[in-house]
């Protein structure tokens, strides 16, 4: 007589692979980070009262530009050692905006799952800050993007060129500034006609 | 004087046998950047099978194609390069511009997307749409086939009337600043410096100052 299955079946055999798999996923469900205010005093007690702001249980803090690379380096020591991006805001013509460039970092713990956005402020005429291509390698194309689209120079940087413009295009496209048909840079071409080849 | 010639012997003008080998052994350069790529590739496929009109064989070598087929936008990076290939190919050597973007930018009316390649190349036959249907693009190599037959020699006189060496269109937007600076493109320099011996004129001043 053939074996049929039963419930007892299901704890025998192979079927308790999937019953351990299960109970490995319940323990493992994700949780919430823990909250960063540990982060957050420290940072305070060393440079002073920051300017943190939270929306919807996202935290971002304002760094001047003098303490940047400081304050990261400290943030990667605390724990957040994934640097998911780097990216920058035009904020010409913005309303109620006092700076014109806004770099945002965007900061993890791999450990903790916690979040931290950072931002610093350059201006015109000269927007510098220094690179974190010595904390985060991952740093070295964002940069180069930053740079190449909005001509914020990167001090320090090992090989700051352009990433997507061509090498010969001499202007920052993403400035609010920048017509968005560009300057004619794209009809500046020789012509070719049947006569060269 | 009469000559009397057998019934199975058919009497042509070279310029036609020419044309004749060439419409029906056309090789494809494919440079597809973007969707019509893909209907280039399902027009070279089983279902739509180009090699129905001798145009199969497409090749990635341009020292081997004398089609070249323009699927998808065409970036300021690329342009450069698409004038390379062109010139590569051998004589005689046609062009299909397919697509939207190939023809006029499309809907990419951006800062580094090249608004059309008959700008800077010339171009044999234009396919309309976005992305067109392969039936579209087999139409256009079925008009290009009667193009080189109609007027077709074999020593490519035709390439040399004055209206195959016009633009196509004239530039309407005027060059305000030169922001391109060319002596960090070597690729460029060389182009510029071959305008120059060619006495070629472009809609811009030359390059060189930036």
């Amino acid at each position: 007589m053939p074996h049929r299955l039963g419930v007892a079946d299901l704890f025998s055999h192979w079927y308790r692979t999937f019953l351990v798999v299960i109970f490995i996923g319940f323990f493992r469900m994700p949780h919430t980070p823990p909250p960063l205010d540990n982060v957050l005093q420290s940072l305070a007690s060393r440079w002073g009262t920051l300017d943190v702001s939270t929306y919807r249980n996202q935290t971002r803090i304002v760094v001047a530009e003098s303490v940047s690379l400081e304050v990261l380096e400290f943030l990667k020591a605390e724990g957040f050692d994934l640097l998911v991006d780097v990216t920058c805001v035009d904020y010409l013509e913005y309303r109620g905006a006092l700076n014109r460039y806004g770099l945002v970092y965007l900061l993890t713990s791999t450990t903790t799952n916690q979040r931290l956005t950072v931002r610093v402020f350059v201006d015109d005429p000269t927007p510098c800050v220094r690179s974190v291509v010595p904390l985060w390698e991952a740093a070295n194309w964002l940069e180069r993007e930053v740079w190449d689209l909005f001509g914020i120079h990167f001090e320090g940087h090992p090989d700051l060129r352009r990433l997507l413009m061509p090498e010969e295009f001499a202007a920052h496209p993403l400035r609010k500034d920048y017509p968005l048909q560009g300057r004619g840079e794209r009809h500046n071409f020789p012509i070719l006609t049947r006569h060269d080849g | 004087m009469a000559l009397e010639l057998p019934e199975n012997v058919v009497v042509s003008r070279l310029d036609e046998l020419a044309n004749w080998c060439r419409k029906n052994s056309l090789w494809p350069m494919p440079f597809a950047t973007a969707c019509c790529g893909i209907e280039l590739m399902a027009t070279g496929a089983s279902k739509h099978d180009l090699a129905r009109f001798g145009a199969e064989v497409f090749r990635f070598s341009p020292r081997q194609c004398d089609l070249m087929i323009v699927a998808g936008r065409v970036v300021m990076k690329m342009l450069p390069v698409l004038q390379r290939i062109w010139l590569q190919m051998h004589e005689p050597k046609w062009c299909i511009s397919m697509g939207a973007c190939a023809s006029t930018g499309g809907v990419f009316d951006t800062y580094a997307v090249v608004q059309g390649i008959d700008r800077f190349l010339p171009v044999d036959m234009y396919v309309p749409g976005c992305p067109p249907r392969p039936e579209q693009l087999i139409q256009a190599i079925i008009d290009l086939q009667d193009k080189i037959q109609r007027e077709g020699t074999i020593s490519g006189r035709e390439f040399d009337t004055v209206e195959r060496q016009q633009r196509k269109r004239a530039l309407v937007e005027s060059i305000e600043p030169l922001t391109l600076d060319a002596s960090r493109n070597p690729l460029l320099q060389q182009q510029f410096s071959l305008q120059q011996l060619s006495g070629l004129h472009t809609n811009a001043p030359p390059l060189g100052r930036s």
